[in-house]
């Protein structure tokens, strides 16, 4: 049988290679033509807990982190029970059976259980550290994997130009063989999975925050303050290192307070400046993003959104930050907002959220989620030919300047130069003196909103437009949206599919087009149904498919729940 | 602003201390203008929330830059302009309400960092532009609208605090001589890292210290202020601790370690154990 794709789910105790296991099969694949992608949970604890990764292996690009489990790799006993349902009918589940808490074990589900002595393959070959590899090979044979390109794997990753490299090389290719032969005598197969098909561009391997620090970088970001929070504290630690030289800056700072008013004084001082943080780092960010809005100055936050409210689940995913993220101060207030659905829109919404925030001189929310963050994926290498980078309109005349004068932007004095004003948080004249008459904070929250119009240029996803129903997901709950709408237009269900990552404010066309439909179905990671109730207060016909259970949607949810819907028209909760 | 605005109609009281600390802090910025030959636009003043914090509105003259951001924050947004532009010449003017009580997390920080601003506080113990509630100066069983049975808590002594936290430039001034604080001021923007004036600014409608920290010789009644002696040892800092466990209010520079890098230098430093890179130099390095 040929097999498009399969996934496989390592599961254990961390400390055991879990991560390493899942990115290395990820990085195998992807070396010889194959798509990859892996998606991780964490515990929340330094040392040991349960843990998991995800890799989905596919001859074509891949939407989301697969529904079903074709190959569970079981490090310990725990792994093994709790993961063990999630393997579909006719899948395998491989366990350490080296690991004493599987002495005298008996799976409960024999017929496609069995234990690897992955410990002891790795021990015979003298090199301890290839056990990765003795695992490798087993999945190789369980999907009929040439040996050929698992060995170029070997031989590019383990070329080190060290005295030693032909000895590792010969190691891990041996102990890959091993795991093989020792599959092969269980008699477990799934398939054969088809052959790569190589993409003609060239591709990245890459963590969705790394995508996303790469697409601020590229946009010309050279302000970064940042305070340590899962799941945003590895694009802090990527901008400390990489973020260095004259006339930049990177810095963590001793709370999320101080990272949005010290991005106030960059933005200020002529900055592009950006932080990201998590719920309660963007919680102590509402009155700083006030003052951003209220004095006009440039930056961007990234809210990478974890399990809420309060501590919440901070290492599992949702989409519940909708409402903090476009209202997240007291006053009048709406900001632009960009929700990115894929490692590539991280790379591509990070240069589109400092352009918009450098256009319309406010403050940008770029909204990310945990599934997005710590996934890895192989992504076309974008080139930045095609993007265009965007500064400020920055005033150049004398002194005597009237920086808020109007109902429009206009161009914005660097300290330094001439046309000193003040920056002021307080309803203010067109100096930015402090004022209360009525004229003014009728002028200045005109103003204040008009500029939102010039953001109106963000561009949306739509096909077989004709259809009275649509489905429009947003951020990364797109990729198994996508997935469950295609599945659903070869059942021959008639439904039009929109996306965009520019949530406020929406393309005006698409917004258009949405509320000229009888009903959009939009599945979202959140209790309330946020951007439903955001679409319904713009006159669309929206109703959500929510869930909430830290954890992404499968695609056959989606299909049962989408095709209900559309029959039915009623609010659907997955549990 | 530079003339009258009419739009403008924040007014300190007649008599309010904070009108000798404008006037200084003029002073000083023009005195630097004249010392650099850099424009006054060189100047930025982080202005905290409070009667305090208006001073950016009322400068006279050729006008700084200003940003009068959010209760609490005057430091960190210091710290933002500073590192975003370490050539400017940065100074924080904020209350003692705004500074040492909802600000009061951003001292330590700074201190550590060694920030290069120079931070203005104008101390009247009292919250006065919300109508006279207790400050964290504000003595212990004083009575104001928000302790009506007198105040609970210590007061806290701003000097000795700043000189735990590790600030590097330490001095104390007083609002009636102008011409005084504006030197302390000068030396406080010279000083390479994060230095504190602190300055004695009375509130004439909700706490009027004039008598005391003046005090009436012709009655006998000692000044609490005094000038520091000339053969105090700013860098001795056992011996500025001395000097503030002293009665009354020492006014000069108590402390100054000019021995510590500022953090703008910190940055620089390290940049040479760093590899800057293009953005295509980081894309590239993904690619397989």
């Amino acid at each position: 049988m040929q097999m498009r794709d399969f996934v496989v789910r390592f599961a254990g105790e961390g400390g055991q290679g879990v991560v390493t296991s899942a990115e290395g099969l990820a990085q195998a694949s992807t070396q010889v033509g194959y798509h990859a992608l892996t998606y991780a949970t964490f515990p929340s604890q330094i040392m040991g807990g349960p843990t998991w990764t995800q890799a989905r292996i596919s001859d074509q690009p891949i939407l989301s982190a697969g529904d079903d489990v074709d190959v569970l790799v079981a490090f310990n006993r725990e792994a093994y029970e709790t993961h063990a349902s999630e393997v579909r009918e006719g899948g395998v589940i491989i366990y350490n059976s080296d690991d004493k808490e599987f002495e005298n074990f008996s799976p409960t589900d024999g017929s496609k259980s069995f234990g690897l002595p992955i410990d002891e393959l790795a021990r015979s070959t003298g090199n301890n550290r290839s056990a990765n590899m003795v695992v490798m090979g087993a999945l190789a044979h369980l999907v009929n994997m040439p040996q050929e390109y698992l060995d170029d794997f070997v031989d590019s990753r383990f070329s080190r130009g060290r005295a030693n490299d032909d000895e590792i090389i010969a190691s891990n290719k041996q102990a890959m063989t091993l795991g093989r032969n020792h599959t092969s005598e269980s008699g477990l197969s799934l398939g054969d999975l088809a052959p790569p098909k190589k993409p003609e561009n060239k591709q990245l391997m890459i963590k969705g925050n790394d995508a996303l620090c790469l697409g601020a970088v590229a946009a010309g970001l050279n302000f970064y303050i940042g305070y340590p929070i899962s799941p945003a504290t590895t694009i802090l630690i990527w901008m400390e290192r990489n973020l260095v030289g004259p006339g930049k800056f990177a810095y963590q700072v001793s709370s999320e307070i101080e990272s949005i008013t010290g991005l106030l004084g960059g933005g200020f001082a002529g900055r592009k400046a950006m932080t990201a943080t998590a719920g309660p780092g963007f919680s102590l960010m509402s009155e700083g993003l006030g003052l951003a809005w209220m004095s006009e100055i440039p930056l961007v936050v990234v809210d990478v959104q974890r399990g809420g409210p309060a501590t919440g689940l901070p290492t599992k995913t949702e989409q519940s930050d909708l409402f903090s993220c476009m209202y997240p101060a007291h006053g009048d207030v709406r900001l632009p907002v960009i929700a990115v659905g894929t490692v590539e829109e991280a790379f591509q919404g990070a240069i589109w959220a400092l352009n918009w925030a450098e256009r319309y001189q406010g403050p940008v929310i770029l909204m990310t989620e945990m599934a997005i963050a710590e996934r890895v994926q192989n992504i076309t290498k974008p080139d930045l030919a095609d993007f265009k980078i965007e500064n400020r309109k920055v005033y150049e005349g004398t002194n005597g300047y009237h920086r808020y004068e109007g109902f429009e932007l206009s161009p914005m004095p660097i300290p330094g130069n001439p046309g000193a004003y003040v920056a002021n948080g307080s309803e203010h004249d067109e100096m930015g003196d402090t004022t209360h008459l009525p004229e003014r904070h009728i002028q200045m929250t005109e103003r204040r909103f008009s500029k939102l119009n010039l953001l109106k240029d963000g561009f949306f996803e739509s096909e077989n437009t004709e259809s009275r129903i649509a489905v429009m997901s947003w951020g990364g709950s797109k990729g198994p949206s996508q997935e469950a709408y295609a599945q659903l237009r070869d059942q021959g269900l008639d439904i039009s599919w929109y996306y965009t990552m520019f949530l406020n404010p929406l393309p005006p066309k698409l917004l258009e087009e949405l509320q000229s439909k009888d009903l959009v179905i939009v599945p979202e990671l959140n209790y309330q149904g946020q951007f439903s109730s955001i679409l319904r207060s713009e006159g669309v016909k929206a109703k959500s498919i929510t869930q909430y259970t830290g954890l992404p949607f499968k695609v056959r949810h989606l299909v049962q729940h989408i095709s209900e819907m559309a029959q039915a028209s009623e609010k659907a909760t997955v549990r | 602003m530079s003339k009258k605005n009419p739009e403008y109609d924040f007014k300190w009281c007649p008599g309010c201390g904070d009108f000798g600390v404008r006037r200084a802090l003029e002073f000083a910025m023009i005195d630097r203008l004249e010392e650099t030959g850099l424009p006054i636009e060189n100047n930025v003043v982080v202005a905290g929330i409070g009667c305090s914090g208006n001073l950016v509105h009322l400068l006279e003259g050729s006008q700084p830059y200003g940003f009068h951001g959010i209760h609490g924050r005057s430091l960190p947004i210091s710290m933002g302009v500073k590192m975003g532009r370490p050539d400017l010449n940065v100074v924080v003017v904020a209350g003692d309400g705004d500074f040492l009580s909802i600000g009061g997390e951003h001292i330590a920080p700074q201190a550590a960092r060694n920030l290069n601003i120079c931070a203005v506080v104008m101390d009247n113990g009292v919250y006065g532009l919300t109508k006279g509630q207790s400050s964290p100066t504000t003595k212990l069983g004083v009575v104001t609208s928000s302790t009506p049975f007198g105040k609970m808590e210590n007061e806290a002594d701003p000097l000795e605090l700043y000189l735990t936290l590790g600030v590097s430039f330490i001095a104390s001034g007083f609002s009636g001589n102008p011409r005084q604080l504006a030197g302390l001021i000068k030396e406080g923007m010279n000083h390479q890292g994060f230095s504190m004036v602190h300055v004695q600014s009375p509130c004439v409608t909700y706490n009027d210290t004039y008598e005391l920290l003046k005090g009436k010789p012709k009655e006998g009644i000692e000044p609490l202020v005094w000038d520091i002696p000339e053969d105090h040892e700013p860098n001795d800092k056992a011996a500025a601790y001395n000097l503030i466990q002293k009665r009354g209010l020492p006014i000069g520079v108590i402390y100054k370690d000019e021995s510590r890098p500022s953090l703008d230098q910190r940055i620089e430093d390290i940049w040479s154990k760093a590899k800057e890179q293009t953005a295509q130099q980081l894309i590239d390095a993904y690619e397989f």
